[in-house]
């Protein structure tokens, strides 16, 4: 089972590096590159700040983008060109078939953070010509990143195992922006009473959590970030993970292929 | 032992959003085909062909019936690594070079690293893909992915082998290949389950076939014995009109300018040559009337009969 699985993940990890989907890279370096003149030009805090800001905002968007519009495709994109055919019809289980490609986006999306990150760190370095502790704190910014990842590629393969592509990336788009809003949603289902209580208590549960994945500004002020956040971000984003993905499983399992 | 047994499998689709209407995919079906057999699914586009090739590999689920596959329940996970497919119009990753493709299908089946690296070479040699072990699938041709098809579909050497219209897009040259490519595999001793519409390749391959119209079957029937039956009947052409009244009394004449042509029946053959030698008719050919499949397969699809085993 484990071989089947890595199989498809590292064939699906080759298809996106193949497809160019690490190109992206290059637009970020780019971002680095067009950016440092204008840094220049602001004292060493403010640049420090910007540059924190400006990187990791980039590494969020062009990871979530990836996350969603590669994710939505995963499994559709083999249902239409009937590419799932000739693995289907071998001892190959649905679930490892969306495990398999699960892991492979994932894979794709550690390489291409981890590069960003290495990226980032090599301006920061030719910037400050220093390395602080706090340098280190940002670290575990990039690393709620990737778990915002892992939420977001989950819940496009769950939806992309009932409904059409445009749908499917519409539907995974609005619940990452409602999800970067759920503190709000929390706070307002804490007060509401009622039908609207019951209504935004439910919702909080379903959407995800990722205000509490976004420490971006407080690492750029050189705030810590408590060892309990990260405990618990990280049992959060594997139970929100592990329940979408095995949404997509049944879904998947129960699917006729057309 | 059988390879395959359908007992009654049954798939009916539902189509429209709000009022679901049903569509017949394929009547209750029961086949049996015996090990080592190349057996034959014939019938038009939209007969329900595919639907069972696609029920058989759980691509689908049927709504009704069950089937074995080497004496296992066809869904068992295990039974697949004795399986091969070929679907209708392969389409693989294109990203993809045959070598890959084909590594990364016998992985999935459970083939060994060192077989994989054994049989691979073999297999591309084999249909014709050797020298473009290193090229990506995206610059293939139709006729080159279905043989990378039929590659990945017996990689793992399985016991029996599906083939979803094998021949179809190919020029006469890939038909002949294929064709060649399944005699082979019956005498390694594999059961070759296959749909067509082409028959001649049906009657040139098959043990016996099955007629499929609109999702029942029709008939099932020993090809051997089919031709053997139509054998008997002989289309005789000549030149010279002067004949044509006399070999009226055999049958109907069909003229066209200086040439004409009837068919006769075995008991009539000599009689009919006799008479065109004494009407000093020059003889063109005498050739046993092909297409015997041809008449089962368009008698079988006027007339709706039982499931038929």
């Amino acid at each position: 089972m484990i071989s089947r699985i890595r199989a498809i993940a590292f064939n699906t990890f080759r298809e996106a590096v193949r497809d160019r989907v690490l190109y992206n890279l290059v637009f970020f370096a780019l971002l680095l590159v067009a950016t440092a003149p204008l840094l220049g030009e602001i004292s060493i805090g403010v640049q420090r700040v910007l540059l924190i800001n400006l990187s990791l905002s980039a590494i969020s968007i062009f990871g979530i983008v990836i996350s969603i519009f590669v994710g939505i495709s995963l499994v559709s994109k083999e249902i239409e060109k009937r590419t799932l055919y000739p693995v289907l019809s071998r001892p190959v289980g649905r679930g490892e078939f969306i495990l398999g490609k699960y892991c492979g986006l994932l894979g794709t999306l550690l390489v291409n953070t981890a590069a960003m990150t290495v990226g980032f760190y090599i301006a920061l370095m030719l910037m400050t010509r220093d390395f602080t502790h706090s340098d280190a704190n940002i670290l575990i910014a990039v690393y709620f990143l990737f778990l915002e990842f892992v939420v977001i590629i989950g819940l496009s393969l769950l939806f992309s195992s009932f409904s059409s592509p445009l749908l499917s990336a519409l539907f995974a788009l609005s619940m990452f922006v409602a999800g970067t809003f759920a503190a709000d949603l929390r706070a307002f289902a804490a007060m509401a009473h009622g039908p609207e209580g019951w209504l935004a208590r439910a919702a909080s549960y379903v959407i995800p959590n990722l205000a509490s994945l976004n420490v971006i500004t407080r690492v750029s002020h050189d705030q810590s970030i408590p060892a309990a956040l990260v405990g618990y971000n990280t049992l959060y984003t594997a139970l929100y993970a592990t329940a979408t993905i095995s949404g997509a499983v049944l879904i998947f399992s129960r699917r006729d292929l057309k | 032992m059988l390879a395959v047994e359908i007992l009654g499998l049954e798939k009916i689709y539902t189509t429209g959003f709000w009022r679901n209407k049903p569509k017949v995919g394929l009547k209750s079906l029961h086949l049996e085909i015996p090990q080592g057999e190349v057996f034959g699914f014939l019938g038009p586009n939209g007969a329900g062909k595919t639907t069972t090739l696609k029920l058989l590999m759980g691509l689908i689920s049927p709504t009704a019936g069950t089937a074995r596959i080497l004496n296992q329940p066809w869904r068992d996970l295990a039974v697949r690594a004795r399986i091969g497919f070929l679907p209708e119009q392969p389409y693989f990753y294109d990203h993809l070079t045959p070598s890959e493709l084909l590594d990364y299908y016998g992985t999935l089946s459970g083939v060994s690293g060192a077989d994989r690296r054994l049989r691979i070479p073999k297999l591309l040699e084999r249909v014709g893909l050797a020298e473009q072990e290193r090229t990506q699938l995206r610059k293939f041709s139709k006729g080159m992915l279905q043989r990378v098809g039929i590659a990945q579909a017996v990689l793992h050497e399985p016991e029996v082998v599906f083939f979803d219209e094998p021949m179809s897009g190919l020029d006469p040259v890939g038909r002949r290949e294929v064709r060649d490519f399944i005699q082979s595999l019956n005498r390694e001793g594999k059961t070759v389950f296959f749909s067509t519409h082409i028959l001649a390749d049906a009657e040139a391959l098959c043990h016996r076939v099955a007629v499929l119209n609109k999702g029942e079957l029709r008939g099932v029937s020993v090809v051997a014995d089919l031709v053997s039956r139509n054998r008997s009947r002989f289309e005789v052409v000549w030149q010279g009109a002067s004949a044509i009244p006399a070999m009226q009394a055999f049958g109907e004449t069909h003229v066209a300018g200086e040439v004409a042509r009837m068919v006769v029946s075995e008991s009539q053959l000599q009689a009919a040559l006799g008479t065109l030698k004494s009407q000093s008719a020059k003889l063109i050919s005498v050739n046993p009337v092909g297409g015997s499949l041809e008449e089962y397969f368009l008698q079988k699809l006027g007339e709706p009969v039982e499931a038929t085993r």
